[in-house]
C-alpha cells in the first residue's frame, strides 16, 4: 500500500522478510462519546496498522438550531442568550460579535463607557478561554496538574464576572446597544489585582507544560499546516497565526476601539520544530494571553464615567439591509451575517463558526500521522462542538 | 481595488453572467452571477492578481420566500484587505448551482450546510451529504415553510 | 460518609445491617462517566477541578461505561445522540444511575420551544434518578444533585428490586 507519509515513517518492509508485508487498512472509530475528543465529535480514521491514512470527522451531534432560533424570536436582543450557548467557553466575545453586527445595521453610536467595559470582558473571556485549551490539551497529552492550575486561575476571572452580571459561564451581558448591568464599585480594582496575580502565573505555566520534554516530543513537527493551504481552507485565530501568517481581527480589521491600545500579535515560529506544527500553536495560546493582559492593563484604567444603557434602543427595527461582521474570539474569526427586513425579529441569521472552518482542516494536518497524534492535533485545533454544531 | 472596481472588472470579462452590480446604500457591496457560472467567476476571483481573493469568509444559504433560495459569498484578500460579496439565486424546483469546493477548499463544509439546511444542490462537489443532521432526516429545516415531524425513530420531536 | 465510622465503640468490632453496609460502599465511590455533551460539561469539570473538588466525596470520572457507576448527563440530548446514548446506558452495569444535569437534559432548555433536533429531556429514553436544575447549574448545586444521590442511594435495600 502506498502512503505518503511525514518524517514520522514506520517501516513497512521488515528486514529479513525479503518484501513488503501485505497489510489491509482498518476503519477505526473515535466515536462521540471519547475523552479527548472535547465534546460530542465523531472521527472515523482510516489506519494501516498505527499510522492514519484519512481522518473523516462527523459533526452535529449537538446541533440545536441556533439559526432558527434567531429566526423565531420576536426580538433581536431576545437572540442573545443562544449565542452564549453557542461557543460556551468564551461566551462574552460572541455575544459582543452579534451586538456588534446590530448594531452596524442599526447605525447607533456606543458610549465609551460602554466600549472599554466590552473590551475588558471580551479580554478576559480570552483568558479564560485561553486556560481551558491550554489545560485541556495538557490532559489530552497526558499532564492533568496543569489543568488543575488552570482551572484554579480561571476560577478567579469567573469571580470576577459573577460579581458583574450574576453569571459564571453563560452571561447574556452584552447587550445591542450597550451592556445589561453596569460594572460595580470595585471592579477596576479587582481586575488590577487579577492582572497583577496571573501574570507570574504564565511563567508558571511555561515552566509546567510548555518546555517539558515529553510535551515537546509529542506536538513538535505534529500536524504541520502550511500557510497557503491554512488561508484556502479559510483558517483563522491561533491555527492560522501558528502558522506564521500573522493576522489578526481586532489590528487587521478593528471593530470597537481595539485601535487605541498596544500590543503586539505573536506568531508560530518553528522554534521546537517546523513552522505550523501543534506546539506552534499552542504555545501562540501563551502569548496570546500575555498579550490580552496589557490591553487590560491599559484599558482598566480609562474607563470614563457614564450610563451603560443609555443607547439601547427601546424597539430595535433595523431597516431591510444586511451585514457581515467578523470579530476575533479565541478560537478564531467569528461572522455574523444578519439580515433584516425591517421588521423587529431577525430574517436570517447565518454564523460563521471558526471551529467549524479549522476543523474542516484536520484530515489535512493528519494524513500520515499516528493515531496518538490525531489527539495532538485535535486539541491543538481546540475545538468547542457547541460553537462547530451551532 | 475598491467595489466598483471590482464590479466593473466583473463586468468586462464576464459580461451576461454578471445579472447586477449594487454598491451604494448597501453595508457589503455586491454582484449577482448566474448559478451556473459561479466557478468561473470565483476562480477569476482568486487567480486574478489585482482582485486576489485567497479568502473565502463565509457561504450562507438564505430563503427568500416565494420559491427562492439563495447562497451568499463573502470574499477577503489577505493580500489587498479589500472584501467583496457576490449573490447566487436560485428556486425550489431547480435547486442547483455550480461548487466553489476546488477554488477555495473552506467552501466543503459550508456547502454540505446549505445542502443539509436549504436543500441547494452544488453540482462538482466531491462528498455531498448531509452534515449537521442525521443521514435519515426529512426535509430542510432553515427553509420558511418546513414543518417539525412529529416523531424521529421513535422519539417525539415537538416539547 | 459519617455513618459507620461513628459506631466503632467496642474497639474494631461494627455491627450493622447487609444494607446498611453495601449502601455505604457504594454510595462513597461513584465513579462517573465522562460524559459531557455541551456547556454543562464545563461546569461539571470545573467541580471535578481543584476548586469544588469531587474527589473527596469519591466521585472520579472514567472515561468508559463499563467502569461506572453514575451517569451525569450535562448537556442539550439531541436527536442524532439519542441512540448513543441509550447504548452508553446499556453498557454500564449494575448498579447504575442517571444524574440529569442542567435544564437542557431535564427537559429541553431554552431549546424547548424552536428546536427540532432536540430531544425534549434525556428521561424520554433513560430513567433519570436526580435532576439538576440551572443553566448551567453551579457546581455547588451539582455536588449537592451528587448528594441526593447519595442519600438515594443510603435509602435502597437488597430486599427491594431496584425498578428499571
Amino acid at each position: 500500500m502506498e502512503a505518503t507519509l511525514t518524517s514520522r515513517q514506520v517501516g513497512i518492509t521488515i528486514p529479513g522478510f525479503g518484501r513488503p508485508l501485505k497489510t489491509e487498512e482498518m476503519v477505526l472509530n473515535m466515536g462521540p462519546q471519547h475523552p479527548s475528543t472535547h465534546g460530542v465529535l465523531r472521527l472515523e480514521l482510516v489506519v494501516d496498522g498505527e499510522v492514519v491514512v484519512d481522518v473523516i470527522p462527523h459533526i452535529g451531534y449537538l446541533h440545536r438550531c441556533f439559526e432558527k432560533h434567531a429566526e423565531a424570536m420576536a426580538n433581536y436582543q431576545q437572540v442573545i442568550p443562544y449565542c452564549d450557548r453557542m461557543d460556551y467557553v468564551a461566551a462574552m466575545n460572541n455575544d459582543l460579535g452579534y451586538a456588534v453586527a446590530c448594531e452596524k445595521l442599526l447605525k447607533i453610536k456606543i458610549p465609551e463607557r460602554v466600549e472599554y467595559i466590552r473590551v475588558i470582558m471580551a479580554e478576559l473571556q480570552r483568558i479564560a478561554s485561553h486556560l481551558i485549551a491550554v489545560g485541556t490539551y495538557g490532559m489530552d497529552i497526558g499532564a492533568f496538574t496543569p489543568f488543575l492550575y488552570c482551572f484554579r486561575d480561571r476560577e478567579r476571572i469567573l469571580d470576577i464576572f459573577e460579581h458583574t452580571c450574576g453569571a459564571r459561564l453563560l452571561y447574556n451581558y452584552i447587550w445591542i446597544g450597550g451592556l445589561s448591568h453596569d460594572v460595580p464599585a470595585n471592579f477596576q480594582e479587582k481586575v488590577r489585582d487579577f492582572c497583577k496575580y496571573f501574570r507570574p502565573n504564565i511563567k508558571e505555566l511555561n515552566d509546567l507544560l510548555s518546555y517539558n520534554k515529553i510535551f515537546v516530543e509529542r506536538t513538535a513537527d505534529v500536524g504541520v499546516l502550511p500557510a497557503d493551504v491554512a488561508i484556502n481552507y479559510g483558517a483563522s485565530g491561533p491555527v492560522l497565526r501558528g502558522s506564521g501568517v500573522r493576522w489578526d481581527l481586532r489590528k487587521n480589521d478593528p471593530y470597537s476601539i481595539y485601535d487605541r491600545f498596544e500590543w503586539e500579535i505573536p506568531v508560530g515560529t518553528g522554534k521546537m520544530g517546523t513552522v505550523g506544527d501543534c506546539w506552534d500553536r499552542y504555545m501562540v495560546r501563551v502569548h496570546e494571553m500575555e498579550q490580552s493582559l496589557n490591553i487590560i492593563e491599559q484599558a482598566v484604567d480609562k474607563i470614563p464615567p457614564g450610563d451603560v444603557q443609555s443607547a439601547v434602543p427601546k424597539r430595535i427595527r433595523p431597516d431591510a439591509s444586511e451585514v457581515y461582521v467578523r470579530t476575533e474570539t479565541p478560537k478564531g474569526e467569528l461572522g455574523y451575517y444578519v439580515v433584516a427586513d425591517g421588521t423587529t425579529s431577525p430574517f436570517r441569521v447565518k454564523v460563521r463558526p471558526p471551529c467549524f472552518v479549522n476543523l474542516s482542516a484536520l484530515p489535512a494536518m493528519c494524513r500520515g500521522a499516528m493515531i496518538a497524534d490525531v489527539v495532538a492535533v485535535l486539541g491543538s485545533i481546540d475545538i468547542v462542538l457547541g460553537e462547530v454544531d451551532r | 481595488m475598491i467595489p466598483l472596481e471590482i464590479g466593473d472588472t466583473l463586468k468586462a470579462t464576464f459580461g451576461d453572467a454578471i445579472l447586477g452590480t449594487t454598491i451604494d446604500g448597501v453595508f457589503d457591496p455586491f454582484s449577482k452571477i448566474a448559478p451556473d457560472r459561479i466557478k468561473d467567476v470565483a476562480l477569476f476571483l482568486r487567480d486574478n492578481p489585482q482582485t486576489a481573493f485567497d479568502a473565502l469568509m463565509c457561504l450562507s444559504g438564505v430563503d427568500y420566500t416565494g420559491g427562492k433560495l439563495g447562497v451568499v459569498y463573502h470574499l477577503h484578500s489577505m493580500k489587498w484587505n479589500h472584501k467583496f460579496t457576490l449573490k447566487v439565486e436560485v428556486t425550489v424546483e431547480n435547486p442547483h448551482c455550480q461548487s466553489v469546493e476546488s477554488v477555495w477548499k473552506t467552501a466543503n463544509w459550508h456547502e454540505r450546510e446549505a445542502f443539509d439546511l436549504f436543500g441547494i444542490v452544488f453540482d462538482g462537489h466531491p462528498d455531498l451529504r448531509r452534515i449537521l443532521l442525521p443521514d435519515d432526516w426529512d426535509g430542510h429545516p432553515l427553509r420558511k415553510d418546513y414543518q417539525v415531524p412529529e416523531y424521529y425513530n421513535g422519539m417525539k420531536v415537538p416539547y | 460518609m459519617g455513618l459507620l465510622d461513628q459506631k466503632f465503640e467496642n474497639g474494631n468490632i461494627l455491627i450493622t445491617t447487609a444494607d446498611d453496609l453495601l449502601n455505604w460502599a457504594r454510595l462513597s465511590s461513584l465513579w462517573g462517566m465522562q460524559f459531557g455533551l455541551a456547556c454543562c460539561a464545563i461546569e461539571m469539570m470545573a467541580m471535578g477541578a481543584s476548586h469544588y473538588d469531587t474527589d473527596r466525596f469519591g466521585v472520579f470520572f472514567r472515561g468508559t461505561p463499563r467502569q461506572s457507576d453514575v451517569m451525569i448527563v450535562a448537556g442539550t440530548v439531541t436527536l442524532k445522540m439519542a441512540s448513543r446514548i441509550k447504548t452508553l446506558y446499556d453498557q454500564m452495569s449494575e448498579p447504575r444511575y442517571v444524574i440529569s444535569m442542567g435544564s437542557c437534559s431535564n427537559c429541553g432548555g431554552p431549546y424547548w420551544e424552536h428546536g427540532y433536533h432536540v430531544l425534549k429531556g434525556v428521561d424520554r429514553i433513560i430513567p433519570v434518578d436526580v435532576y439538576v436544575p440551572g443553566c448551567p447549574p453551579r457546581p455547588e448545586a451539582l455536588i449537592e444533585g451528587i448528594m441526593k444521590l447519595q442519600e438515594k442511594i443510603r435509602n435502597e435495600s437488597l430486599a427491594k428490586k431496584k425498578t428499571a
